[in-house]
């Protein structure tokens, strides 16, 4: 099992996952001096200011021409850098995607993406801002690594961990402060997932913000005298199968989680690899082919279906469907 | 023009002359490719690899070398060719063009063959790639010039211009790209498709330092590569006219001639007619 922090249940720290990219760079920047970071316009936004500040040499401020400053990216990745390209989620995956699939995925260039503003928890800024189709754009290119961070801890361990991976990397990271549920000395390894709490009735697996939720619910469940599995799926691909089987060969059932659309996101990858080996009954968490809206973040999630008690509401379902 | 330089002409034509042969054998061979870009730019890639670009085959990242990207890749059986005469592959490579199993892609792959940059072959994206190779080595104070092929109809992408305007903006010296200026794309004239011209001013008003000359003689080649290299404050964009399908006639000025194979009768002809240019000089 993981470690994970003690005040969560009560009142846990709350920062952004775009902090923990922003940090990391900090880091980064005094330990590996091939780490170059590119921004859209949106230095502020996506926390790169700070590293433009104590490293201006290696910080490339590119303006609003994302296709170009991935491009770009890939040419400073073939002069020996490793280069972090960071805009809004929307703008990094989708906009540029063509460049993407020849230029990284195909080259296998080690350039890392990093799409911070991404799912409802963008909040007022609607629909356009509000990527949830960004893990299934990513993941269905091969060669590509996709990791979605639970928190702030873990976002700073991600942005480390890629830095020292050779290959494409996409990092999902957001807007808004969420509760940070990993400890800070909490081991990450890319393509390796966490168990956060063990159990024997239903595997919840979830990623990013979700993370807090499904252990919401599995505290939940434990009152109702079922006893949850939780697992933190940070990294979409390479999906760590046998974590999985191993926890649904013991539970029988699972619950997927996340703040994107189920159609190609974390469920799919699941159920894909599931259906092979191991089919059991699932029920799957997520956006149900729609877009977003402005509003809150915290009210979005309500409003999606994404919380705890949606989790909850799932896991019903899904252990009424065991044989 | 001093006796080296009629040598080192004499020898460049020779070598073209093989490289555009080549270039009809292997998309015959294929029954399918890109042979009118590929024949109108051989002069350009031929003057490249044996005479302007710093390079070692035997070390294809040696570090010092000067950088080529083609953006354009599918002009990819002219880029083999030069690569596999220069000593990258075996020349009788060439033949297993689009083949299944071959290492000669449609389009190039820079994971099968030595001395490919970058996969190339979505339009657009190779002038990024290239610019920013050159800004690291600006940055880095490095001698390498970072060469960069783009095609006419590819400028109609917005990719290019998000490109040239970044390559402008930071004053990439160290960067020359040229344009494969033939005005031929796959449905017609580029002209009546969607005008590039007023294309020298387009480059100027990117705050690039624009050349042009005609691509399909040597010596305005050289002599204009030469005026390039020495460029200190802006990037350059060398305009270079050209006739799609260069020597061959009949291919001049005719949009399929942009992406058909040639069939064992044009393929005849295509050659019959690159000798008689040949036969004009003495070799």
């Amino acid at each position: 099992m993981e470690k994970i922090k003690n005040n969560i249940f009560e009142k846990p720290d709350m920062l952004p996952t775009r902090d923990g990219f922003g940090k990391a760079l900090l880091e980064l920047g005094e330990t590996n001096e091939k780490v170059v970071v590119l921004t859209a316009d949106v230095s502020g936004s996506v926390r790169t200011n700070w590293f433009a500040d104590k490293f201006p040499n290696r910080f490339y401020e590119l303006g609003i021409a994302e296709q170009n400053m991935v491009s770009v990216a890939v040419g400073m990745s073939l002069e020996n850098k490793i280069p972090f390209a960071s805009t809004f989620g929307a703008f990094i995956t989708g906009r540029v995607w063509d460049h993407i699939r020849i230029l990284l995925s195909y080259s296998q260039t080690n350039v890392k993406l990093v799409g911070t503003h991404t799912g409802v928890t963008v909040g007022e800024d609607g629909a356009t801002h509000q990527i949830l189709e960004d893990i299934a754009l990513m993941r269905v290119l091969p060669n590509m690594t996709v990791i979605v961070p639970s928190d702030f801890n873990q976002a700073k361990k991600a942005i480390i961990a890629s830095a020292n991976f050779n290959g494409p990397v996409y990092i999902r990271l957001g807007r808004q402060k969420t509760p940070i549920v990993m400890a800070e000395d909490a081991h990450f390894e890319i393509g390796k997932s966490q168990i956060l709490k063990t159990g024997n009735d239903v595997t919840i697996v979830a990623c990013g913000v979700l993370v807090y939720e499904a252990i919401l619910a599995s505290r939940e469940l434990e009152k109702i005298g079922i006893s949850a599995e939780v697992i933190n799926m940070h990294t979409i691909k390479p999906l760590d199968e046998k974590a999985l089987l191993e926890s649904v060969n013991k539970t029988g059932a699972i619950v997927s989680a996340e703040e994107h659309q189920i159609a190609g996101g974390l469920g799919s990858t699941i159920a894909e690899s599931l259906v092979k080996s191991k089919p059991v009954p699932m029920e799957m968490v997520g956006i149900k082919d729609e877009f977003g809206m402005s509003g809150t973040s915290e009210g979005l999630l309500t409003y999606y279906n994404l919380r705890s008690k949606n989790i909850v509401e799932s896991v019903k379902k899904v252990i009424k469907r065991k044989r | 023009m001093s006796d080296i330089e009629r040598k080192q002409i004499i020898r460049l034509k020779k070598l073209s002359k093989k490289i555009r042969i080549d270039i009809v054998n292997m998309i015959h061979g294929a029954k399918s490719g890109h042979v009118g870009g590929s024949l109108g730019l051989t002069d350009i890639f031929t003057s490249l690899f044996f005479q302007i670009l710093k390079h070692n085959p035997e070390n294809p990242n040696w570090e010092e070398r000067d950088r080529f990207i083609v953006s354009n890749g599918h002009v990819a059986p002219l880029y083999y060719s030069v690569l596999a005469h220069s000593g990258y592959f075996p020349v009788s490579e060439l033949s297993t063009l689009r083949k299944l199993g071959s290492r000669l892609q449609g389009h190039p792959n820079k994971l099968d063959l030595p001395g490919i940059e970058i996969s190339t072959g979505s339009l657009g994206q190779g002038l990024g790639v290239a610019g920013g190779m050159a800004l690291i080595a600006k940055n880095e104070k490095k001698n390498h010039k970072i060469y960069c092929s783009i095609g006419d109809g590819e400028s109609q992408e917005g990719s290019i211009w998000e490109s040239a305007m970044f390559a402008g903006h930071n004053e990439l010296s160290n960067l020359i790209a040229f344009t494969d200026r033939n005005y031929i794309q796959i449905d017609g004239n580029t002209e009546n498709i969607n005008k590039l011209e007023p294309l020298s001013d387009k480059w100027k008003a990117f705050n690039w330092n624009v050349l042009s000359a005609n691509g399909n003689d040597f010596e305005e080649i050289l002599s204009v590569f030469e005026k390039a290299k020495s460029e200190k404050k802006k990037p350059t964009m060398i305009i270079f006219n050209t006739k799609l399908g260069f020597p061959v006639e009949f291919m001049d000025g005719v949009s399929k001639w942009h992406g058909t194979a040639p069939s064992d009768e044009d393929a005849k002809k295509s050659i019959e007619e690159i000798e008689k240019y040949y036969s004009k000089f003495e070799l």
